[in-house]
């Protein structure tokens, strides 16, 4: 099991009390293509960034197990994650603009990215960085290699990310909507790519995502989350046939193309489902 | 209010990215303007809008030409909602700072009543005028952002992106309340997207933009039969059409 997450719970200490935003979640990753979806603040990426131990210091973070690959990332210390971080685990984000520093050429970022965690001179990591963006699909690796982040689009960006994410050959792949700042045709294109990435690689996937049919579309196993729990978790494949009345609120409330409604059915929240 | 658009341009700093774009919207109709980012489709309403100020062509409302600065009376017909609710929203004001905004500006009456009745109309509570943005939820706060739109009693509503940064929940909510709306108030809706089937269930009428220029103009229900004749189109609506399919 690439990851192991039994419990987790994640709460805040605020001014005024405490809010606890996860509320038992338990998931389980192999080298397969997990989809995390839910509305905002179902605590979906909070899942992923504590299993990064990428959250505040004053995060509250609970659980029976957190583990990645074996290792328990409560007691992981700084040093330890570092060697998690990045050279096993990739996390690609949601919106290229803010990732990418915007004042040093791509190449570099990626070459920076591959020199970290396999060492080697700068020419070599330069290198390695345009056969990595070949490796994405960029046409012509050399001319982005030199550009900035500002130079390129949305979906190059995304595609630089990903190149600077698959450097260090990691073994799973955490992606926070990757592609929900992109167009509808470019995205169908980045999780192309990154499902033929991780198939070729025998990667673990975790896309995170609120897009229902995206999700089925991509991934192998679906787990539903809402007000900080997993609702219920599916073959993707079954996706858009779902039980759970909550992820068939989700499905009927979208305007759909091929069957138009006269009115959009309103999710109707039932407090019976967070017991 | 009819809109005519007839061969508009639009540059920036000597590059052109509306090429020539022309279309016409009926009194009570709505029309949907879909295309990837970099179209120039926002470009468009932004025109319309009065929001941009260096373009050529006609923009005309009820059959009268659009002036390039446009008189303030203009702003009380014609009113727009932008995509991100947590951006459109001052940070440092009330809601009923927003909302008193316009009425002041235009010197309208009862703005007191005014406030409280838009306030219904987009069915948020009483209680949320003295909160602020930050307060509220993104839908809650997209419901502002069309409350302050109405208030000045518009005969057109220029929508772009108007539920792209929301779950697709509240985006039902937004979409019911703003097809309510137009059928209580006999709106005219001009809508840009790139989602295709939130065009196609808010609008009857549909053009296509790429590049600059408006390729296609199809009926929501052609599209929805796959009648359609540029490549674009085509694309777009099988993308759209594939994933609503089951895997």
């Amino acid at each position: 099991m690439l990851v192991d997450i039994q419990n987790l719970k994640i709460g805040f200490k605020s001014r005024t009390g405490f809010h606890q935003a996860v509320k038992g979640v338990s998931l389980k990753l192999g080298t397969e293509k997990l989809g995390i979806v839910g509305e905002s603040g179902s605590g979906k990426s909070l899942t992923a960034r504590a299993l990064m131990k990428l959250l505040p210091t004053q995060t509250v973070i609970e659980a029976d197990k957190l583990e990645f690959d074996g290792i328990d990332i409560r007691s992981a210390s700084e040093k330890q994650m570092r060697t998690i971080r990045g050279k096993r685990a990739g996390f690609i984000l949601q919106d290229p603009k803010y990732s990418l520093n915007p004042v040093k050429t791509v190449g570099s970022q990626v070459a920076e990215a591959w020199r970290t965690h396999k060492g080697g001179s700068k020419r070599a990591a330069l290198e390695a960085a345009i056969n990595l963006l070949e490796m994405v699909k960029i046409r012509d690796p050399k001319k982005v290699a030199a550009s900035y982040p500002h130079e390129v689009s949305g979906g190059m960006g995304q595609r630089v990310m990903i190149a600077m994410m698959l450097a260090p050959d990691p073994e799973l792949l955490i992606a926070d909507e990757p592609t929900s700042a992109l167009d509808a045709t470019v995205q169908a294109e980045i999780l192309r790519l990154i499902e033929e990435l991780v198939s070729e690689r025998g990667m673990g996937l975790l896309l995170i995502s609120h897009d229902l049919p995206l999700v089925s579309h991509f991934c192998d196993r679906v787990a539903v989350m809402y007000a900080g729990h997993v609702m219920e978790e599916l073959k993707a494949s079954d996706l858009l046939s779902a039980q759970h009345p909550y992820t068939r609120g989700l499905l009927n409330c979208m305007p759909s193309l091929m069957h138009p409604k006269e009115r959009l059915p309103v999710l109707t929240r039932d407090p019976e489902w967070l017991k | 209010m009819t809109i005519e658009i007839d061969n508009l341009r639009i540059s920036f700093v000597g590059r052109e990215v509306v090429k020539g774009v022309s279309f016409n919207v009926a009194k009570g109709a709505s029309f949907g303007i879909v295309g990837e980012s970099g179209s120039g489709k926002s470009t468009v309403l932004r025109a319309m809008a009065g929001l941009n100020n260096d373009w050529s062509g006609r923009i005309a409302f009820s059959g009268e030409d659009a002036p390039l600065f446009r008189p303030p009376a203009f702003f009380r017909k014609v009113q727009m909602v932008f995509q991100d609710p947590y951006g459109s929203l001052h940070p440092r004001q009330t809601i009923d700072r927003i909302l008193s905004e316009l009425p002041l500006v235009h010197g309208m009456d009862n703005i007191d009543d005014r406030i409280a009745k838009v306030l219904s109309a987009v069915a948020l509570p009483q209680t949320a005028r003295f909160r602020y943005p930050h307060q509220l939820s993104g839908g809650q706060r997209q419901r502002v952002a069309i409350a302050r739109a109405l208030i000045a009693e518009p005969e057109v509503l220029l929508l772009d992106e108007p539920t792209s940064a929301l779950d697709v929940s509240v985006q039902a909510e937004i979409l019911n309340l703003l097809a309510d709306l137009r059928a209580e108030r006999n709106l005219t809706y001009v809508m840009v997207s790139h989602n295709l089937s939130v065009i196609a269930h808010l609008c009857t009428e549909v053009g296509v933009m790429i590049d600059g220029h408006m390729v296609e103009q199809v009926t929501a229900e052609d599209l929805r039969l796959g009648n359609v004749n540029h490549a674009h189109t085509r694309e777009l609506r099988s993308l759209s059409v594939e994933l609503e399919e089951p895997a």
